[in-house]
């Protein structure tokens, strides 16, 4: 059993804990949320369908190297896509490997990417009580994501003032691919309603704006594409800093997503050096950002590095902090990383507990 | 490192014999390249007044700190880089270097009309011929291309390719399409043959917003986001095959920063293990392909603790042939000689300042026949 490779000699523990940060939910069918969606949006997906900025209509611009970017083995036996069966789900990822508490990261239909305004926000109310109905309240081990429109600044700040105080949400999700770079003035009054809220703002992987996934052009390949997803959260994160929203904002928490760990030492110390030459341009910022980052920034595990040696990796856990990393499967993703094998270092029980389960408990209020 | 040698190790002559590879000489106006141009473009100057636009570039605002070092500015406004006189005080002498190579940043290479931008790049590589080539025996430069105009860039390198001194073909990082794609590859091919490295140098045509988040709002996020051009740009290169196909070319980043280099060869490995089979020509570890075929100019070490910065690099990507001695000059990178941080071995400090570059650029060392051809 899973949890006997886990234990280590000398510290032997009946169960290991963890919190998994990044735990995709799917439909079964696009019906699961015509009950919370106005008869008016249900006509208008069928007749029109989603509408983004990209070529395809339903499929991605860069298909993946498995149906569903899923596991092969996440296919539920009654059919439906990975991560539909919350049966599947308990038996094969939250029982065995000890899952407490999991954070629901629902992506489907790109809601803050709908060109249609309206159709997106009712998209986020759906799919928002779509998390609750169908997960949460039959499974209490998972919590909801506040979905919003970002482009809709107002609805955004009104669906998440619906669910303020609602403890079956832990925070607020939006998708990195925003029209523009998320730390832009017209994006205040969201970060003002997630302080308001005492929710933190997770930024997962995602979502398409018309823009290419690189300053240069389109990347051809799904190789080229997956490594542009670290850039793009280095954007995000530039342009929240830059912009000063930390500074407006000092109690406001962020939490990057899928976005790798390997660039944040460096482009931390990349800001620094460049603010200290430019600082004249963005009077506003009163301190280093590498400030801001380390006291408001957090970041999940999966994908997690792999550098050449264990001494590396834990130099970069010491240089990001230790205790703003929050551990993540990505189940039922292709690229799941499983506790069991995803950190490649001799870590004390201390710090694997922190990882795993302590810095989540602390980020998300949890008991 | 004992303390006299400490107190020592940022003295000009530290860097003697040193290969500088990025030095920015600035086109004064369009009028220094009338003289190049034929009947019809110099009409075309007149009749719609091209000499009396501006065509910095607005990945370097010419008045930004960071464009121009406080004292190496010029007397009389005139434009950072536009003195060969003050680049043989501020760097070429004072360091006692042995080449300096000159990428010239001017809007000729991202001018949207491909044959402007081909006559322009044309009359800007005669320029640089004939007013810092010709000058001075020490310099050497980068061919100057509009690079979404493959014909016509083609055309250029073939017309530079017998004159030594032309020792890199110079493209901007952030172009009209990434940097692998097969409509490049003439490009390539090109450099390959005449041992010519292609150097790429930080900055965008701004054919498309910086990022993939759109449009940010200061110069400093724009600056900061280069590295990450540069991480798309290599992923580009590695995926469409450009090392497999051409096993001789190799590419220069230059003024990319550094320490992003970590991160960026971890993922790209862990990725390439995961998806490879979408780009079976791509047979060995990016970072392995990083390691053959890319090398860095130094300039701006992008860290706090620069020596430490340095070091962990060539501990990660296990190499020290990577990084390649530049002043960025006139751009403010550093102060006073502190080109290199202390705390690099003397071996090491060898490699960087002139072994490397001389391993990278084939066409450096042919220097005495590059002058006979210019007499």
């Amino acid at each position: 059993m899973s949890i006997v490779e886990l234990e280590r000699s000398g510290a032997a523990r009946s169960r290991l804990r963890i919190i998994d940060c990044d735990i995709h939910p799917a439909m079964t069918s696009w019906t699961e949320v015509h009950p919370y969606l106005a008869k008016q949006w249900i006509d208008h997906l069928s007749v029109y369908g989603s509408h983004l900025r990209h070529a395809f209509s339903e499929a991605l611009s860069h298909p993946r190297m498995s149906p569903d970017a899923a596991r092969v083995d996440a296919y539920p036996e009654e059919g439906g896509p990975p991560g539909s069966s919350l049966e599947l789900m308990r038996t094969q990822h939250l029982d065995p490997n000890g899952v407490e508490t999991g954070m629901l990261i629902p992506l489907r239909w790109n809601p803050g990417s709908q060109r249609n305004l309206d159709f997106g926000v009712a998209l986020t109310q759906a799919m928002n009580t779509w998390q609750v109905e169908r997960w949460v309240k039959n499974e209490p081990r998972l919590r909801a994501s506040v979905l919003i429109a970002q482009e809709d600044t107002g609805a955004s700040v009104a669906e998440i003032d619906a669910r303020a105080g609602d403890p079956n949400f832990t925070q607020i999700l939006v998708l990195p691919k925003t029209d523009e770079p998320f730390g832009r003035r017209r994006y205040w009054p969201i970060f003002e309603a997630a302080v308001r809220s005492n929710l933190p703002i997770a930024i997962h992987v995602g979502g398409t704006n018309g823009h290419p996934s690189t300053g240069g052009g389109w990347a051809s390949y799904y190789m080229e594409e997956h490594n542009t997803v670290a850039e793009t959260m280095q954007a995000i994160l530039t342009s929240l800093v830059f912009e000063g929203v930390f500074e407006r904002f000092p109690q406001l928490r962020v939490v990057i997503m899928e976005g790798g760990l390997g660039w944040i030492p460096s482009l931390t110390a990349r800001m620094d050096k460049h603010w200290s030459r430019l600082r004249s341009e963005v009077p506003h910022l009163k301190r280093p950002p590498s400030e801001y980052i380390r006291e408001q920034v957090w970041f999940t595990t999966q994908p997690m590095e792999e550098p050449g040696t264990a001494a590396q990796l834990i130099d970069l856990f010491d240089r990001i902090g230790w205790d703003r990393l929050l551990f993540s499967t990505d189940y039922p993703h292709w690229d799941f990383d499983d506790p069991r094998y995803a950190f490649r270092a001799n870590l004390s029980e201390a710090q694997r507990d922190q990882l795993l389960y302590g810095n989540a408990q602390a980020f998300y209020g949890l008991p | 490192m004992a303390d006299g040698e400490m107190a020592n190790a940022k003295a000009p002559g530290r860097y003697a014999g040193a290969i500088d590879c990025d030095l920015h000489p600035a086109v004064p106006g369009m009028n220094v390249l009338l003289p190049y141009l034929d009947e019809y473009w110099r009409e075309m100057v007149s009749v719609r007044a091209l000499d009396r636009l501006n065509l910095a570039l607005t990945s370097y605002p010419q008045n930004a700190p960071l464009s121009c070092r406080p004292d190496w500015k010029l007397a009389d406004g005139e434009k950072p880089g536009a003195s060969l006189q003050a680049m043989q005080e501020h760097v070429l002498d004072r360091y006692q270097q042995r080449f300096g190579i000159l990428n010239c940043l001017y809007g000729a290479q991202v001018m949207h009309s491909e044959d402007m931008a081909a006559v322009f790049c044309r009359a800007t590589n005669d320029w640089i011929r004939d007013e810092w080539l010709s000058r001075d025996p020490r310099l050497r430069a980068s061919i100057v291309i509009a690079a979404h105009s493959t014909e016509h860039a083609v055309a250029e390198i073939e017309r530079r390719a017998d004159d030594m001194r032309f020792v890199q073909v110079l493209m901007l990082v952030s172009g009209e399409v990434t940097l692998g794609r097969r409509q490049l590859w003439p490009i390539y091919r090109l450099a390959e043959k005449h041992g010519l490295p292609v150097g790429i140098h930080a900055g965008s045509a701004y054919r498309y917003a910086p990022t993939a988040v759109g449009w940010p709002s200061y110069f400093v996020e724009d600056y900061v986001s280069q590295s990450a051009a540069f991480e798309n740009q290599l992923q580009s290169m590695i995926s469409e095959g450009v090392f497999a196909k051409f096993p001789g070319l190799k590419v220069v980043a230059i003024e990319s920063g550094l320490t992003w280099l970590s991160g960026f060869a971890w993922r790209a490995d862990k990725t390439w293990k995961g998806v490879r089979a979408e780009v079976p020509w791509v047979t060995r570890a990016p970072s392995e392909i990083v390691r053959e075929h890319v090398r860095f100019t130094v300039q701006p070490i992008d860290a706090t603790d620069e020596a430490a910065a340095i070091l962990r690099l060539i501990d990660h990507l296990r190499s020290d042939e990577l990084f390649l001695f530049s002043t960025d000059y006139p751009h403010w990178q550093f102060d006073g000689d502190a080109a290199l941080p202390d705390g690099l071995s003397a071996s090491l400090l060898r490699k960087i300042v002139s072994d490397n570059a001389l391993a990278t650029y084939p066409r450096l060392v042919k220097a005495d026949r590059a002058m006979e051809i210019a007499v």
